[in-house]
């Protein structure tokens, strides 16, 4: 990163749990990765040590397409934190990955209130302070 | 329906257990007097007055909240009871349907013979006094103190007013899916405030309309102030026996004729159908154990953190089909004189809701069965369902009960 000032930290930063490294670690290259279980193939989120599909230990993180389609969406009126009241209104979605998981998310958009059920979304990513870099999604075109 | 092929193990129990006792403390300023742990004693106090036993034939301590890390023995220390059966399952709102089952289990095997199950909470008052009441402040507190969890790392970040916005999200789901209405919601509230209005210990009092529920101000989209619950102090206690004391305590027995339990997930992100909660395996196995159907019920106290909390649980459990629970309500037929009559005493919406609202479901739907309901009385209720829901409609307990006409 450059080492500019990010200024004031505008979300709740996520720690690193357990399970997580892998990802955060790919998001300073700004790299989308999922956990792939190599028993059955199938990708998890969130991430976890052992496949949630079929009991598999072995855990695989691959590049990911970061597309999607918009789950579910609600407008936060309110900030969740004191330090989102200048995002607000905005949306905060779970959105159904092309590689199967469904994530929590938000969508970044100049209408929060016109993001709907079904539309598609591309990924991109917001800085943290860190050098990490957090997956948010706009809408597609 | 009957497929579980340990139904008929779980059948020889039903009407084992009854409710005797029952009592709740709320206030229509919505706030109480004195510690959680003394409401805690006099919410016990009272419901064992009612049953006409005494805190010496207690046997089974059953609580979630109060204390600090054990709280079914923290209680049992302050009680001075030495139980036979101690259970302490924190299950979020429906805790305290999962506690009646579990009481009504032990009872049934002798485990023990009289169980008190106990709630107190103080969000209201203690938010005044600068504590962090009850929602997103108390759940974000609580989960930031402890190791790094998955809502922390994977929830957190992204700003969900929680717990509103978990359900929003699932109305959001619900609606694109089933074309939903916000008026069809905005119905359970105005179907909810009636039985409110004839409630004087209810906190809200004066009717309202689907235009002011729609009027009112997005909490999270598409919910608005008014489909979301109240949070006000309150307590509550019922006591369990067997169906033979039942018989030798003042006012008889409630009893326990089905009880039925699950989970889907903890997080929302995690749920596997938004549109489904666990209702939908809790409610069937509670009614066939209780050898019923959804038209047997003449009396529905569920769950209502949220609008779209009792819409799905009218789907899961079978009152009608899954998507058709808008045009459902929208005939108020949940409110007073409908052929759905649900919630009562004005439910988590108007009534009360201290933050984990199941007591108050099982001491209203003993009020509905004993006849002592007065104005909102449910005329001719026999069975009654008590449909807790908790978490991040994460959760779901179903306790079928009866008079002793169905035993």
């Amino acid at each position: 990163m450059s080492g500019a000032d990010p200024g004031p930290r505008r979300r709740f930063e996520p720690p690193v749990g357990d399970s997580g490294e892998p990802f955060w670690a790919a998001t300073r290259d700004q790299r989308f990765v999922l956990p792939w279980c190599r028993r059955c193939g199938r990708a998890h989120w969130y991430p976890r040590e052992r496949c949630p599909h079929c009991g598999g230990m072995d855990i695989d993180w691959r590049e990911a397409e970061g597309r999607g389609l918009v789950h579910a969406v609600s407008v936060m009126p309110k900030p969740a934190l004191p330090m989102m009241a200048e995002m607000v209104p905005y949306t905060v979605a779970l959105v159904e990955l092309a590689d199967g998981p469904r994530m929590m998310t938000n969508i970044v958009a100049d209408d929060p209130w016109a993001v709907a059920v079904g539309d598609p979304v591309v990924l991109i990513w917001e800085p943290l302070s860190d050098g990490r870099h957090l997956p948010v999604f706009r809408l597609e075109g | 329906m009957g497929s579980d092929p340990r139904t008929e193990v779980r059948r020889r129990s039903r009407g084992a257990a009854a409710i005797v006792g029952a009592a709740d403390l709320v206030s229509p300023t919505g706030e109480l007097d004195g510690s959680t742990r003394r409401l805690e004693a006099q919410a016990i106090q009272a419901a064992l007055d009612d049953a006409g036993l005494t805190m010496a034939d207690v046997d089974g301590i059953f609580a979630c909240t109060g204390g600090t890390f054990m709280p079914s023995i923290e209680l049992a220390e302050y009680l001075g009871v030495q139980p036979s059966w101690t259970d302490a399952t924190q299950t979020g709102g429906s805790s305290f349907e999962v506690l009646c089952e579990h009481a009504a289990a032990a009872i049934a095997l002798g485990h023990c013979d009289v169980a008190v199950i106990v709630y107190a909470a103080t969000p209201k008052s203690s938010f005044k006094k600068g504590g962090p009441g009850f929602g997103g402040g108390a759940q974000r507190a609580a989960a930031l103190a402890g190791p790094v969890s998955p809502m922390v790392e994977w929830e957190l970040p992204f700003g969900m007013r929680a717990p509103m916005g978990a359900y929003a999200l699932a109305a959001s789901r619900h609606m694109a899916m089933f074309g939903t209405t916000p008026e069809q919601l905005a119905r359970i509230a105005v179907s909810t405030r009636e039985w409110a209005t004839m409630n004087p210990r209810a906190r809200l009092r004066d009717p309202i309309t689907i235009a002011d529920v729609l009027a009112s101000p997005y909490e999270a989209s598409p919910l608005h102030k008014l489909d979301c619950c109240l949070v006000t102090d309150g307590a509550g206690a019922v006591v369990l026996t067997s169906a033979e004391r039942a018989a030798d305590c003042a006012k008889g027995g409630v009893f326990v004729l089905g009880t039925g339990t699950s989970h889907t997930h903890s997080m929302i992100s995690a749920m596997p159908d938004l549109t489904v909660t666990a209702g939908a395996v809790s409610g069937p196995r509670a009614f066939d154990m209780a050898g019923i159907t959804a038209a047997d019920v003449d009396v529905l106290e569920t769950y209502d953190s949220f609008t779209i909390t009792v819409l799905l649980a009218l789907e899961d459990l079978g009152f009608c089909a899954k998507g058709e629970g808008g045009p459902y309500v929208a005939d108020g037929r949940l409110g007073p004189g409908g052929a759905r009559p649900a919630n009562t005493n004005g439910g988590g919406l108007a009534y009360t809701h201290p933050g984990m609202y199941g007591m108050f479901l099982l001491v209203e739907a003993v009020r509905q069965l004993r006849g002592e309901c007065g104005p909102r009385q449910v005329p001719g209720a026999e069975i009654a369902v008590a449909h807790g829901c908790g978490g991040v409609l994460s959760s779901t307990s179903t306790v079928v009960l009866g008079t002793e006409a169905t035993r």
